[in-house]
């Protein structure tokens, strides 16, 4: 007990720098998974590719690798100097958002073709047919593994920790530093993420269960 | 083609498609451009900057390196994998005081970052217990650990998506619920888990990056080591390139294997029947952590 009320100062930066982290991530891979998945559906072939190139990279590179590049490699291309937050909420974003635009794309993917067919045969416009009969069946579909890869997100932040941006996972540094048994210390670390975590697990299995559609 | 979005494109919708695929192709090749171009203005491309390549002490290097990695790979899938098989058993167990711990176990290792678990190991049992783990064991453990609970509920979910009949019949006919399991129930989920599996082998891989931050001597902690030698000119990019490609090639090529499977399973008799509807097992198979 005495290592988390001793030290709550650093635990509190600590964990308020990984929800920082995962929300500015959580934001950005959206946006962009979004983008690259509208790119995936498209029907423009060049578009398609590229989508899929970059899904395929991104997926089969480590995370750390990504990290390791905008920590070390980053800064050798006298580019504008970002702070090493900016650079590894980047980092994540440009991970994340190539399984954030599969998870979209499979979404959209459940979606049976017979759906279009029969709002265009009623008349709907194409706007209609997106907003009121595709959209709202790929969203049911979508929400409950977008859940999953935003958890995943809010696990990998730790990885930053390796490169030292004041987060959750960076704690036992300075536990060490200051005389603390190390143990201790981290295993608070996993209880925060515990109580971070399993909440969320907890939503995604209710969404899952409410929402999935027995096709 | 015609997809949910859009139907198939008449000849004005065909001009404007080609339109957009050559402004987008313009605008993809600008940005590779410019980034090609900051290399190239950054000097990463001078020949002194390559020149490591050459030094055969290097390449041992890498290649030392490289089994590093692919020895914490190969020993932490297999460790995954009997963790799996382990714990998916327990958490189908019949019995409460079997399938309780084995639901909390796999529950808690899912929902700590791999990094955390690792520390622990490393850092955490050797300053606060004692006990001195090395980076190699530290690194393969957290994978097994997290991995193993990952696959135990891909295990699960694949015997749970087998048809209530096949169990029922296997019964009827007078199986133990050991036999009704090995001998009809495993064979048609693993089957059906194969890609999936396979596919989570390939975040064993991506992880073993992790060994870096450990300081555990594979193909990262190399780059780096040789990307900070100031008589090779410090070669950080060239490095990370070069082992960027390695890692990729590695992971894409047991990625298309996973695709291939799932391509020959589902062309396969009565495919489906076994596949895994399960939302979080198709991103479990997304390969995410």
């Amino acid at each position: 007990m005495d290592v988390l009320f001793d030290n709550l100062d650093l635990y509190g930066v600590a964990f308020l720098g990984t929800i920082e982290l995962f929300v500015v991530a959580g934001i950005g891979s959206l946006i962009l998974g979004l983008l690259i998945a509208a790119l995936r559906v498209s029907p423009v072939p060049a578009l398609r590719a590229f989508g899929t190139v970059y899904v395929n990279i991104l997926r089969n590179t480590p995370l750390t690798l990504v990290l390791f590049f905008f920590a070390f490699a980053y800064p050798r291309l006298g580019l504008v100097d970002l702070s090493f937050f900016a650079l590894a909420a980047t980092g994540l974003t440009l991970y994340t958002a190539a399984f954030v635009c599969e998870v979209i794309r499979s979404g959209v993917n459940t979606v049976p073709v017979g759906q279009a067919e029969a709002s265009r045969a009623l008349g709907f416009t194409f706007t209609q047919t997106l907003s009121q009969v595709v959209l709202p069946q790929a969203v049911r579909a979508v929400v409950p593994p977008m859940t999953n890869i935003q958890i995943a997100l809010l696990k990998n932040t730790t990885i930053a920790a390796g490169f030292s941006v004041v987060e959750a996972g960076g704690i036992y540094a300075n536990l060490s530093e200051r005389g603390y048994n190390v143990l201790v210390g981290l295993l608070w670390v996993a209880l925060g993420f515990l109580i971070l975590v399993v909440p969320l697990t907890l939503l995604q299995r209710r969404l899952d269960a409410r929402w999935s559609v027995s096709r | 083609m015609s997809s949910v979005l859009y139907d198939v494109p008449g000849p004005a919708a065909r001009r404007r498609n080609t339109l957009i695929g050559v402004v987008g192709t313009l605008a993809v090749v600008a940005i590779l451009g410019f980034v090609i171009y900051r290399f190239f203005a950054a000097g990463q491309f001078s020949p002194r900057l390559w020149e490591w390549i050459l030094y055969v002490n290097i390449q041992y290097l890498l290649l030392d390196a490289l089994l590093a990695t692919l020895s914490a790979f190969a020993v932490a899938a297999l460790l995954s994998l009997v963790f799996g098989a382990v714990f998916a058993g327990g958490r189908l167990s019949d019995h409460r005081w079997v399938r309780g711990p084995a639901t909390a176990v796999v529950e808690f290792f899912r929902a700590i970052p791999l990094l955390v678990l690792i520390f622990i190991l490393y850092y955490g049992v050797s300053r606060g217990l004692g006990i001195d783990i090395s980076a190699f064991w530290a690194l393969v453990a957290g994978l097994m650990l997290y991995n193993g609970s990952v696959l135990a509920e891909v295990f699960r979910s694949g015997v749970r998506s087998l048809p209530r009949g096949q169990s029922e019949a296997a019964y009827a006919l007078g199986m133990r619920k050991t036999q009704v399991m090995t001998t009809v129930l495993l064979p048609q989920a693993l089957r059906a888990m194969l890609p999936t599996i396979l596919s989570q082998l390939v975040v064993v891989l991506k992880d073993t990056a992790l060994g870096f931050i450990i300081l555990y001597p594979e193909l990262l902690y190399q780059a780096r080591f040789l990307g900070s030698q100031t008589q090779l000119g410090a070669p950080i990019l060239p490095v990370a390139l070069v082992i960027a490609a390695i890692y990729i090639a590695m992971c894409l090529l047991l990625s298309g294997l996973s695709k291939l499977l799932e391509r020959r399973l589902s062309r396969g008799p009565k495919a489906g029947a076994v596949a895994p509807k399960d939302p979080e097992l198709e991103l479990v198979g997304g390969g995410v952590r």
